[in-house]
């Protein structure tokens, strides 16, 4: 195989081409991304007004076989995987042994016995670390796929349009396999958006195919492709965790005190301490709850003014508590939002704290401090995400 | 004669650094040196018209970037460009790459690997963690472990607080990385014998070592430690070859007023009421200086050199037991184009411009160790090539190259007798049998070649054995045990007598740091009046 660039094209690449007016391609895995086609806000209204088609190839994914694949998930992963049924997703977390979180994805079990994981960094060496002992199969499959998120309130009405006549039967992170015009489809519930919305996950030499169908859809003239920003605008609204953005895992932390507890992730919800048996990281984590808790909390606030308040310092009073990961104004919320992590006893909702917000204008560079509340996440979460 | 405040012997880049940082401050300073021109190993010749070779050192990281700044280098002269990435180049028409894009190296070794290519992370990981710890040490003078003065402790204090930061983990992981050998550390993470073999180079070049032997792993961090304007473990070009620090390095010196003398062979030091206090060259001219700085390796500073009141003969045997044992041979090549290696893109691959290796395996490199230890140059050699002219437009007439070529294993002296130009003849043929496999047709571009052996590197540069660090790079040669415990600190055997070369702490490679750190503890003594 030649290795002469340092991004490959996606199955999709040269038919998201001709929609990328502003040229912005950006890496993500080895493989070409876009960044904004044309306007980021326009393509984030299409995840909260129509619907939008993200090519999500590049994400990394591990199919997971063999007689002991569901008590190795339940090994690995904080949450109970016993509880996943054939045809459903769940979303997940695994630690270190100390009880710092490794990364996150989406786990579909396809099969007895048969599941992919869906995660953005490489996570091979350690599944096969703690896959030692176990009777399974561990294989990178993210060439045999390719993906597309369509995301949005009409998405639903979309596939309905191509023909997958039984989606509204499809309940909030389902899996469905079929088939479309003889292209064989895994269809979930699933999403990193907080709205309606779907994944589609084929062979990449049905790329085209789909990519055809999917165009000629009636509804498809309120159909946007989109890019990085705008999904990332769209994830911080629901609440959800970028690694390296808001945490780094675990594994690719050069300074160990950089590595976070799902506690102090809010992932509190992923993790099942009254599960039986041993999960990697359970008496570390048990440790830090009986101890009291995480140091520190991610949380969500809600800034006063406009300004986005990024990379921003946290203080309460004069006492510097903690950072902004992740900022932008919502216009859906209409609010000047953020996730940031702060010490703890300064994490309960309600907390008023303040932020330290540089911008600049004309070279002129502005500083203030506004106040900053910690407020529930999601900020966004419609009803017709789940109905 | 004439009397100065600092005589340095030899003009390799530690020496002319403590000059230079001796002069800044304002002293007095004669630097001595044996050859016709100045640099030591650190050295660019024109061998053949048109082209410059770096003759014995080849590239640079190391070169602390503290002292290019403190000493203004880039106003004397010195640049230093960076370079990407580096080739295993395989016989069987493969070959591995390594890029400076993450996403293209990790596919390169994805080829071979999918396990290996995950491994990579962990690995960069783990080499960069031990050089986050070793970094702050490099420019400090190793606190003695044995000593109750003040600055001792405080030393000591500072070294916990760098392992305290580390956590208990990773102190074990330190403890293992500092005394393992580069095979184990390198089969714990890798499964593909080129990929190990492609990460083992840098643990044995300049080392009498083989990837399987304890304190290996250690040599490796120390290829790995270096940086070039930030980015660390990153290689680049002297432009201009290697001479090109040396010369910088002079040119500041001399512009605090230091003097250079080339053709001057120290052969005495002069000691008067138990006190180095002067040189005399073998023509008989004398030095005399308060302080007498030896850039020469630790063996030739005390048994090298006739003192005229004699050392402890227990410091003799010491100094003769120190292992400063020569494992490298050298090629520099004028070649009439670029050659073409098995599989390789010349037009595109940036790799090209990098570390050219032949290492196809552990067991390959173990082989190749074997023989050394008994005596034979390794019959099928690690090879470290680079073509500085694919970057450095200054090194060959353009469309030619110059093809620097570090051969490991070569022997000091051979099982059957010393070097001979017959043998070193051999020996060449070898390196280039194993090139012309790499890159068939590579034969018929060499217009001039320089073959050197260990003997070769001794006798012109002055390093023992011709072992290219003035000694090995293990734990018990490391910190407050280099070049031997009590002398750890730069200062030698008699009072005014000091230390600046490899041989101390933090070792061998263009570094300047031992020079660096034998100048503060000089100008410390200055000011503690301990100098008359």
């Amino acid at each position: 195989m030649k290795n002469d660039v340092n991004l490959l094209p996606t199955p999709f690449t040269e038919l998201l081409r001709p929609h990328n007016l502003a040229h912005s391609w950006e890496r993500w895995e080895g493989k070409l991304s876009v960044g904004v086609y044309d306007n980021d806000v326009r393509e984030y209204f299409a995840i909260r007004n129509a619907v939008s088609l993200y090519d999500t190839s590049p994400i990394t994914q591990y199919r997971i076989t063999g007689r002991d694949t569901a008590r190795f998930l339940d090994r690995l992963m904080a949450r109970d995987m016993t509880k996943c049924r054939v045809g459903q997703a769940v979303y997940a977390c695994w630690c270190d042994d100390a009880g710092k979180v490794v990364e996150d994805g989406t786990v579909f079990r396809l099969g007895d016995g048969d599941y992919l994981i869906n995660v953005q960094e490489h996570n091979l060496a350690w599944f096969e670390d703690t896959a030692y002992g176990f009777e399974v199969s561990i294989e990178d499959v993210t060439e045999d796929y390719c993906s597309l998120a369509l995301q949005g309130p009409l998405s639903r009405r979309l596939l309905e349009e191509i023909g997958l006549s039984g989606i509204a039967d499809l309940k909030f992170f389902r899996l469905a396999q079929t088939e479309l015009e003889g292209i064989p489809l895994l269809v979930a519930r699933t999403g990193f958006t907080g709205d309606l919305g779907y994944e589609l996950y084929l062979a990449p030499r049905d790329a085209e195919r789909l990519w055809n169908l999917l165009w000629a859809a009636p509804i498809a003239v309120r159909l946007v492709p989109i890019g990085s920003h705008a999904l990332n605008y769209a994830r911080i609204e629901a609440g959800f965790l970028q690694v390296n953005t808001d945490f780094i895992g675990a594994e690719h932390c050069l300074r160990p005190s950089q590595r976070r507890s799902p506690f102090e992730l809010g992932f509190d919800w992923l993790v099942d301490l009254k599960k039986p048996g041993y999960f990697v990281g359970r008496r570390a984590l048990e440790r830090e709850k009986a101890a009291g808790g995480p140091r520190r909390r991610l949380v969500g606030l809600d800034i006063e003014g406009n300004k986005p308040a990024v990379d921003s310092f946290l203080y309460a009073g004069n006492k510097e508590v903690g950072r902004v990961t992740s900022a932008f104004w919502s216009p859906i919320c209409k609010r000047n939002i953020a996730l940031a992590t702060v010490e703890a006893g300064h994490d309960a909702l309600g907390t008023e704290l303040r932020a330290d917000i540089w911008t600049t204008k004309e070279l002129k560079i502005e500083r203030s401090m506004r106040s900053a509340r910690v407020v529930p996440r999601p900020f966004y979460d419609p009803p017709h995400k789940k109905s | 004669m004439e009397q100065f405040d600092a005589v340095v012997l030899g003009a390799g880049h530690n020496g002319l650094t403590a000059a230079a940082y001796l002069a800044r401050a304002g002293l007095k300073v004669m630097v001595l040196e044996r050859r016709h021109l100045i640099g030591g190993a650190a050295v660019s010749e024109e061998l053949f018209p048109g082209f410059t070779y770096s003759t014995c050192s080849y590239v640079c990281s190391l070169l602390r970037p503290e002292i290019m700044r403190e000493l203004d280098l880039p106003r004397h002269g010195l640049q230093v460009v960076p370079y990407e990435g580096s080739l295993n180049v395989l016989t069987n028409g493969e070959y591995l790459a390594s890029y400076n894009n993450h996403d293209r190296q990790m596919r390169e070794i994805r080829r071979f690997s999918k396990r290996d290519a995950e491994a990579y992370d962990r690995f960069a990981l783990a080499i960069q963690r031990q050089c986050r710890l070793i970094k702050p040490m490099l420019l400090m003078t190793p606190p003695d472990p044995t000593s109750l003065k003040p600055r001792d402790l405080r030393g000591l204090a500072k070294m916990a607080g760098i392992f305290g930061e580390l956590g208990e983990e990773q102190l074990y992981e330190t403890m293992r990385f500092w005394t393992m050998s580069c095979g184990d550390f390198l089969d714990e993470h890798f499964e593909t014998d080129v990929v190990k073999g492609h990460m083992a180079g840098s643990s044995i070049i300049g080392t009498a070592l083989g990837p399987y032997s304890p304190g290996s792993a250690y040599v490796l961090l120390h290829h790995y430690m270096g940086e070039v304007d930030g980015s660390i473990g990153a290689w680049g070009y002297a432009r201009g070859g290697m001479g090109a620090i040396s010369k910088a390095l002079a040119s500041a010196a001399q512009a605090h007023g230091c003097q250079i003398r080339t053709n001057a062979e120290v052969a005495h030091v002069i000691v008067k009421e138990g006190r180095a206090v002067g040189v005399a060259l073998k023509s008989g001219e004398e030095f005399y200086g308060r302080a007498i700085v030896s850039n020469l390796d630790f063996r030739r500073s005390i048994n090298g050199l006739e003192w005229t009141e004699p050392l402890d003969p227990a410091l003799k045997k010491k100094a003769a037991d120190f292992k400063i044992r020569g494992s490298s041979g050298k090629l520099n090549i004028a070649l009439d184009g670029l050659p073409n290696f098995v599989g390789i893109d010349r037009a595109r691959n940036p790799a090209l411009c990098g570390d050219i290796h032949y290492s196809p395996s552990l067991d390959y490199l173990e082989r190749a160790y074997d023989d050394w230890k008994y005596g034979h140059w390794s019959r099928k050699p690690y090879l470290d090539i680079l073509i500085p002219s694919l970057i450095d437009p200054t090194m060959a007439p353009e469309g030619k190259h110059y093809m620097s070529v570090f051969v490991q294993y070569v022997p000091p002296t051979l099982h059957d007798g010393p070097w001979t130009p017959a043998k070193r003849d051999a020996f060449g043929e070898t390196v280039i049998d194993l090139i012309e496999q790499m890159a068939p047709g590579f034969r018929n571009l060499i217009l001039h070649k320089q073959v050197r052996s260990p003997w070769d590197i001794e006798n012109e540069v002055g390093l023992t054995e011709g072992n290219i660090f003035q000694g090995e790079l293990t734990l018990d040669q490391l910190m407050f045990n280099r070049p031997i415990p009590g002398m750890a600190q730069y200062r030698g055997p008699r009072p005014g007598f000091y230390l600046c070369g490899s041989s101390t702490h933090p070792g061998g490679g263009v570094m300047g740091a031992p020079g660096h750190n034998a100048a503060r503890e000089i100008l410390l003594d200055f000011k503690a009046r301990k100098l008359a």
